[in-house]
C-alpha cells in the first residue's frame, strides 16, 4: 500500500473561524425565524398558491438533499471503485454529505403546512407513497454515511470500509431515484410523467455534490494554506466537466421525448420559448450559465488549469443546479393541467382562479431566507466538523498524492 | 347509546379513526424553537372506545357518484358553487389583511368550480362544474406519505386532517386541480366541516349528509332547485337508482379518461 494519509483539523485563526461561525449562525436564526414567520401566520404570506404549491424553499431543498447525495460520490470513488487517489477526500466528502442532507431535510420540514406534526410524519406511513419511501432513504442515509465515516476514520473500522461503501453507494444511488421519483410518478403533469427525471435526477447529483464539494475543499484548503496539486484538481474538474455533460444529455433527451409526442408540444413551447422567467432560467440558467460557460472554462487549455476558474466554475454549476430545478419544480407547476384536449378554457372557477392559464409565481422573502438558511445550516456542520475532527488531510499536493496515485494502477 | 346531536361528529370521528388504522393519534401543540419542530403527542387517541357506536359502519355496498349533464349546466350560474360554498363554510374564509387580490384567488380554498370550455374546432361552448373525481385509484391517496389522503369504502376520497401534515403532494398529483391547500388561519369554520391552516381539503360528497342518511349533496340540490337538474348524485352500485339509470340512458365518460382512474364522478355531453 503507498502512504499514509494525515488528517488534521482545519486550523485557521480562531477569530475567522468563529467568525464564520457567528455569520452563518445569524442566517440560520434569520431562516429560522422566517420559518416561523410562515407557519405563524400560514402559506398565504408565501408567493405559493392552488396552482404553484412547491414554492422556492423546494427548490432549495431539493438542491441540498441531491447534493448531499451526490457528495457522497467522491468517497465511493476512491473505496467501491478503488481509486486510492480519491481516499483522502473520502471523510471530507461523507461530512459534507450529511450537512447538505440534514439542511434540505431542514428546509423541506419546515416548509410543511403542519411541521409540527413531523411526529406523523415519523410514525405513520403509507408505503404506495414515494414521499414515504424517501423518508425512510433520507434518514437511512444519515445513518449509513455516519457508519462509513467510523470505517475511514478508525481504524477498527477500516476493513469494513468496502462493504460499506459499496452498501452506502447502491443507497445514494436509491435515493436520488426516490427523489426524482417524486415528480417522476405524478401522471397528471405533462410536465413530470416519465421515468426519464429518476436517472436525470442522480446525474444532476453528481454534477452538483461535486461541485459543493470542490467548492468547500478549495476554500477550506485556501483559508488554511494546505496545498492541492495540479493533479488532483484536473481530476476532479474533469469528473465535473463530465457530469455536466451528462446533464445536458439527459436535459436533452426529456425534452426530445416530449418534443416527439404532440401530447406534450404546448408544455415544451412554453418552457422553450414563451415561459416568460422559466424560459429564461431554463436557457441562461440552466444551459448556459450552468452547463455551457462552465464545460468552455474546464475544457479551456489554461482557464482550466486556475484553480480560481474552478472555483467560479463550481459556483455556476450550483447557480445552473438551482435554475434547472427551479424550472422543473416551479415551471412545471405554472404550466396548467392539461384537462379537456381540443378544448380552450375560457373560464375555470371564480375571477383570478388561473386553472386555464399559466400560474403567478413570485417568491417571498421569507422563502428565500429559509432556504438560504438551510444552506447555512449545512455550512455550519460541515466547518464545525473539519474545525473540531480530522476531515481535511493535511495536503494534496501532487507529490504528497504520488504513493497513492500509483498504488491506483 | 344516545341519540344527541353529537353524534354525528362522534361517527365521523370514529370512522376517521378506524380508516387511519391505530396509528392514527391526535397530535396536540406543537412547540418550535429556533427553527426545530418538536411535537408533543396528547394523550387523547382517535376513535377511542367512547365514540358512540354506529349503527352501520361505512361499508362498499356503496360507490357514491355523479353524472353531470352538461347540456344542462347553465352558463354563468353558479349555483352549485355557493351552495357548496355555505355547506362546508367556505363562504367563511375571509382574506387576511395586507394579501395581494390576486394571489389570493389562488390561495383561496375552492371546492368546486365552474368551468367555461370552448371546442377548438367547432367553437361549441360547454359549461360544468368540476370537483374531486372520487377516483377509484386516486392519485392523491397513493402519494400522500402518511396516508391522510384516503378512500373510504363507498368511494368517497377525502383527506384526514389529524395525519394530514400539508406536504402538498397530493395537490401535485391530483389531474383535477381539485385540492386545496388553507393558507389562511381558520377563524370560522362549520361543526360539519371542520376545517384547518396547514392542511390540505377537497370535496367529499357531503359526506356529512351521506352518514347522517341523507342521499343528496348540496351542489346537486342546489342545481335542482334552480331548475337545471345538471348533477345527478347516486350509489353508482346500484343498478336500480337514478343514477344508473341516467347513465345507462346517455354516453357520458371520465375526465382525463386515459389515466384509467375510474372516477366516480362522469361527464354527459362533453
Amino acid at each position: 500500500m503507498g502512504k499514509r494519509i494525515v488528517y488534521r483539523e482545519w486550523l485557521i485563526h480562531p477569530e475567522h473561524y468563529w467568525g464564520l461561525l457567528a455569520v452563518l449562525a445569524a442566517v440560520i436564526a434569520v431562516g429560522g425565524a422566517a420559518a416561523l414567520y410562515m407557519e405563524h401566520e400560514g402559506h398565504w404570506v408565501t408567493g405559493m398558491t392552488n396552482s404553484v404549491v412547491w414554492g422556492l424553499p423546494h427548490v432549495f431543498a431539493v438542491f441540498l438533499i441531491v447534493a448531499a447525495s451526490g457528495a457522497l460520490n467522491i468517497a465511493s470513488i476512491g473505496t467501491v471503485f478503488n481509486k486510492p487517489a480519491y481516499k483522502p477526500l473520502g471523510r471530507l466528502s461523507g461530512l459534507i454529505a450529511s450537512g447538505l442532507l440534514v439542511g434540505g431535510l431542514l428546509v423541506l420540514v419546515l416548509d410543511l403546512g403542519r411541521p409540527d406534526r413531523l411526529v406523523v410524519a415519523m410514525t405513520t406511513y403509507n408505503f404506495t407513497s414515494i414521499f414515504a419511501w424517501n423518508i425512510f432513504l433520507y434518514t437511512g442515509f444519515l445513518a449509513i454515511t455516519i457508519g462509513y465515516l467510523w470505517t475511514m476514520a478508525e481504524r477498527k473500522g477500516n476493513k469494513y470500509q468496502r462493504p460499506v461503501g459499496i452498501f452506502a453507494f447502491l443507497w445514494r444511488l436509491a435515493l436520488t431515484t426516490g427523489t426524482g421519483s417524486i415528480f417522476g410518478f405524478l401522471v397528471g403533469r405533462t410536465a413530470y410523467d416519465t421515468a426519464v427525471l429518476a436517472p436525470m435526477f442522480v446525474v444532476m447529483s453528481f454534477a452538483y455534490g461535486l461541485a459543493a464539494y470542490l467548492l468547500i475543499l478549495m476554500t477550506s484548503f485556501q483559508w488554511d494554506g494546505r496545498p492541492i496539486g495540479p493533479k488532483i484538481l484536473k481530476r476532479l474538474k474533469d469528473l465535473l466537466g463530465l457530469f455536466v455533460s451528462a446533464i445536458l444529455y439527459f436535459t436533452l433527451v426529456y425534452h426530445l421525448t416530449n418534443l416527439y409526442g404532440a401530447k406534450a408540444t404546448d408544455f415544451e413551447t412554453f418552457l422553450l420559448l414563451r415561459g416568460g422567467i422559466y424560459t429564461f432560467l431554463f436557457w441562461v440558467g440552466w444551459v448556459l450559465v450552468g452547463s455551457v460557460i462552465p464545460l468552455g472554462i474546464i475544457y479551456h487549455p489554461r482557464l482550466g488549469k486556475d484553480p480560481s476558474w474552478i472555483l467560479a466554475t463550481c459556483t455556476l454549476v450550483i447557480f445552473g443546479g438551482l435554475s434547472a430545478l427551479y424550472v422543473i419544480i416551479i415551471g412545471s407547476q405554472a404550466f396548467p393541467l392539461e384537462m379537456f384536449p381540443g378544448r380552450t378554457v375560457l373560464e375555470f372557477g371564480a375571477p383570478g382562479d388561473v386553472g386555464g392559464t399559466v400560474a403567478p409565481y413570485a417568491p417571498s422573502l421569507p422563502e428565500l431566507l429559509l432556504g438560504i438558511g438551510g444552506v447555512a445550516v449545512a455550512m455550519l456542520i460541515v466547518s464545525v466538523g473539519i474545525r473540531v475532527l480530522q476531515f481535511l488531510p493535511e495536503s494534496l499536493s501532487d507529490k504528497d498524492m504520488e504513493g497513492l496515485a500509483e498504488a491506483a494502477v | 347509546m344516545s341519540q344527541d346531536i353529537n353524534q354525528v361528529s362522534q361517527q365521523r370521528r370514529r370512522f376517521i379513526g378506524a380508516a387511519a388504522g391505530a396509528a392514527a393519534g391526535a397530535v396536540a401543540g406543537a412547540a418550535s424553537a429556533a427553527g426545530v419542530v418538536v411535537a408533543a403527542l396528547s394523550s387523547s387517541v382517535a376513535g377511542n372506545a367512547e365514540a358512540a357506536p354506529r349503527t352501520e359502519p361505512v361499508s362498499d355496498r356503496h360507490r357514491w357518484g355523479m353524472l353531470i349533464d352538461t347540456a344542462k349546466c347553465a352558463d354563468g350560474c353558479t349555483a352549485c358553487v355557493d351552495a357548496c360554498d355555505r355547506e362546508n363554510g367556505l363562504n367563511l374564509q375571509s382574506e387576511p389583511l395586507g394579501n395581494d387580490e390576486e394571489k389570493w384567488q389562488n390561495q383561496r380554498p375552492v371546492w368546486i368550480r365552474k368551468v367555461k370550455l370552448q371546442d377548438n374546432a367547432t367553437g361549441v361552448v360547454t359549461n360544468l362544474p368540476l370537483m374531486c373525481q372520487h377516483c377509484e385509484h386516486p392519485p392523491c391517496v397513493d402519494v400522500c406519505p402518511t396516508g391522510a389522503s384516503f378512500k373510504r369504502a363507498d368511494g368517497i376520497v377525502m383527506v384526514d386532517r389529524h395525519t394530514c401534515i400539508g406536504c402538498r403532494y397530493c395537490i401535485m398529483a391530483c389531474p383535477y386541480k381539485a385540492r386545496s391547500f388553507v393558507h389562511e388561519p381558520v377563524e370560522h369554520k362549520l361543526t360539519r366541516a371542520p376545517r384547518g391552516m396547514g392542511c390540505v381539503e377537497s370535496c367529499n360528497l357531503c359526506m356529512h349528509r351521506l352518514d347522517e342518511g341523507q342521499t343528496t349533496t348540496a351542489c346537486s340540490d342546489a342545481c335542482a332547485a334552480g331548475g337545471h337538474h345538471a348533477i345527478l348524485f347516486g350509489d353508482l352500485k346500484d343498478p336500480d337508482s337514478p343514477l344508473r339509470q341516467a347513465m345507462a340512458a346517455q354516453p357520458s365518460r371520465q375526465i382525463r379518461e386515459e389515466l384509467e382512474l375510474n372516477t366516480g364522478v362522469r361527464y354527459a355531453g362533453l
